[in-house]
């Protein structure tokens, strides 16, 4: 196989977002529509503070996770336990920063007991060959409760004004947290398509048994795509807990793995495994906290949130719909004819 | 029946010969099923139920039922089996009680319901229920508030519970009756934070950009204390100060309220007591001992918690395992 150019590599990951950024340009407007100073920015305590700044800002840990998830649902695997790697990891770093550990060995150990998640994850996938979704099942039931005897079953909270920073600094006025998202979507870009990884990654999904004829390590591969979710997941769960000052085992992370399969599949990918656009996945992801947001500031009844969320969803969905749009352009034929 | 009469009267000369005042009430053996531990506030109900268990002089058999009905259901079965004088149930959810608590009644085991209700046609099936009213929690935020802020014009931004759940209903409704009738207070504001920190902080972040950066806000009125943590966080990250540019009132009194009210950062919470167990106990020796028939719901105070006590309440409640 000859490889494409890193040029157009790189390109790749960007081009066909478009569905994408309309979807979210669309959900955007429609959070001003609600509340017209959603665009409104202002500097607070020497970082930039508005509603749209919230929706990076809250939108990084989902962006975070679904960056791992789009490398697992990309082998054809699924991850549900990062919502509960979240509270794992996150547990970790408070009860490791209330014993006095540094904050970078907090950080390094927390993220580390993500990987460690999700090597097991991708031990049961790859070596022992449970099916994905059952194999991730058991860390989603227990990793809470490990969370959970970490944390002692209380909201462990910490005053540690360095891990705190995690999410309440700033870089250039910029929220660390948006910062650290971007930095891992580089990261993982720059893992993905300027080696052959992400091509490994796509023919493990695609068809596993080829694959590994054609001489591609397609236990290692799904292995290391299982710690890099759980690695994401640990960083998204640290974020987290220092947005509230606190680990709270019991609900951090709650349903967050659905969000991030969502920003996935919103993201254009096919949960059947094979193409995958990182930068998608994490517009998908904004596209959910816009949403959010929206709803959160429009001032409708609570009761409404999961009715209107499913409408957008649905109408997002639609549109990248290939049967859908080719409705359409018949119907365009046969209106212009 | 007949062997248990010897085995009292048995006992009851035992402790006579020990000189022991406490008759009947030493030799009780009260089951306990317990929901699980899904929040702080039911962890330190754990810790005083075991702690009145032993002031009460009742041998407390305790099951923990992570969060499911069957377990609890099992358990009940097996505190009938072990002949238990009284079962105490934390119910997980209010319906399907029916079949076990009939078991129970057969065997002639009293039942009292801790903190939740259960829907059953038969009132026959527990003896008593403790727990707090939820409406009247709301009132009395809500009464309070009135209180705080007199004739003051007042915008108030509420953080809802869980759409849906019995306490998230009944507290809006007790807070909004307590405002009623006066039009200076207003409610401009709800959303849900589904009773969790996190939830509560993103809700108060989104209301003070609404609402022309919190200047238009006057007062938060969160369902729990969890939520009203986030949300003062929230306040501070805009450059507002919490218990004096927007007034804080919740629902729960748990030690992380009660640090927030001795940094003057909250003004008023009611309390949800951890102890059910205390008057479940006195209901149930009463019963036992002189046959006393208990209100078929004990209703247990809300005691408003201002600062001025918080570092009293503290120091109380921060070994509980809140």
């Amino acid at each position: 196989m000859n490889r494409p150019s890193l040029k157009s590599n790189a390109l790749r990951s960007v081009r066909p977002a478009a569905p994408q950024v309309m979807a979210l340009i669309l959900v955007l407007c429609a959070d001003w529509l609600v509340s017209h100073q959603f665009f409104n920015i202002r500097l607070q305590s020497g970082r930039l503070f508005g509603s749209v700044i919230d929706v990076f800002y809250h939108g990084a840990p989902v962006a975070l996770l679904a960056i791992g998830m789009s490398l697992v649902i990309a082998t054809g695997g699924i991850d549900l336990s990062v919502g509960a790697i979240m509270a794992i990891s996150g547990a970790f770093a408070a009860v490791l920063i209330n014993s006095n550990v540094p904050l970078w060995e907090t950080i390094a150990l927390a993220l580390a007991l993500g990987g460690l998640c999700g090597l097991w994850n991708g031990f049961l996938v790859a070596i022992i060959r449970i099916q994905p979704i059952v194999a991730t099942l058991i860390l989603l039931v227990a990793g809470r409760g490990i969370a959970q005897l970490i944390t002692g079953g209380q909201i462990v909270t910490f005053d540690d004004v360095h891990l705190i920073g995690v999410a309440s600094s700033s870089l250039l006025a910029i929220p660390l947290p948006i910062v650290i998202a971007a930095l891992v979507l580089l990261i993982t870009i720059a893992l993905v398509r300027w080696t052959a990884l992400g091509l490994l990654i796509e023919a493990t999904g695609a068809n596993a048994l080829s694959s590994r004829y054609a001489g591609v390590e397609t236990r290692v591969v799904t292995v290391s795509v299982y710690v890099w979710s759980g690695l994401c997941a640990g960083m998204a769960g640290i974020i987290a807990a220092a947005d509230i000052r606190g680990a709270d085992a019991n609900n951090v992370g709650l349903w967050t793995e659905l969000d991030a399969i969502l920003a996935v599949v919103l993201g254009g990918a096919s949960l059947l495994g094979g193409r995958f656009g990182l930068v998608r996945s994490v517009i998908g992801a904004l596209i959910i906290q816009a949403m959010n947001t929206g709803i959160l500031l429009s001032g409708f009844q609570p009761e409404f949130n999961l009715i209107v969320k499913a409408v957008v969803v649905l109408v997002v969905l639609l549109l990248q719909s290939p049967a859908m749009l080719r409705g359409i352009r018949s119907m365009r034929r046969r209106v212009a004819s | 029946m007949t062997l248990k009469t010897i085995l009292a009267s048995t006992a009851l000369c035992a402790t006579l010969a020990l000189g022991a005042v406490q008759a009947q009430a030493a030799q009780l053996v009260v089951g306990f099923s317990q929901i699980g531990s899904e929040s702080g506030w039911r962890a330190a109900e754990t810790t005083v139920t075991r702690e009145q268990a032993k002031a009460h002089g009742v041998t407390l058999k305790f099951s923990d039922a992570q969060q499911k009905q069957e377990n609890q259901i099992s358990a009940i079965r097996a505190f009938i089996a072990q002949n238990v004088d009284a079962i105490f149930l934390a119910p997980v959810v209010a319906t399907g009680w029916d079949p076990v608590l009939k078991e129970a009644k057969d065997a002639n085991i009293p039942v009292i319901l801790l903190d939740r209700l259960i829907d059953t046609q038969d009132p026959s099936l527990y003896l008593t229920a403790v727990g707090s009213d939820v409406v009247h929690e709301g009132n009395v935020a809500g009464t309070w508030l009135v209180g705080a802020v007199g004739t003051k014009p007042c915008n108030v931004v509420e953080i809802q519970g869980t759409v849906g759940s019995s306490p998230a209903i009944g507290r809006k409704k007790g807070f909004e009756q307590a405002i009623a009738g006066h039009d200076n207070i207003k409610i401009i504001r709800s959303q849900t934070g589904d009773f969790v920190r996190a939830k509560g902080k993103e809700v108060m972040e989104s209301f003070i950009k609404a609402e022309d950066n919190g200047k238009n806000i006057c007062a938060v009125f969160a369902h729990n204390d969890d939520m009203v943590v986030g949300a003062i966080q929230a306040i501070k990250e805009a450059g507002l100060k919490p218990g004096k540019d927007i007034l804080v009132v919740s629902i729960d009194g748990v030690p992380d309220m009660l640090k927030a009210q001795m940094a003057g950062e909250d003004n008023a919470s009611v309390e949800l007591t951890p102890n059910m167990a205390g008057p479940a106990f006195d209901a149930l020796i009463a019963f036992k001992e002189h046959g006393t028939i208990p209100p078929h719901f004990i209703q247990t105070k809300s005691k408003l918690l201002l600062p001025a006590d918080a570092q009293a309440e503290y120091d109380e409640k921060k070994n509980l395992g809140y």
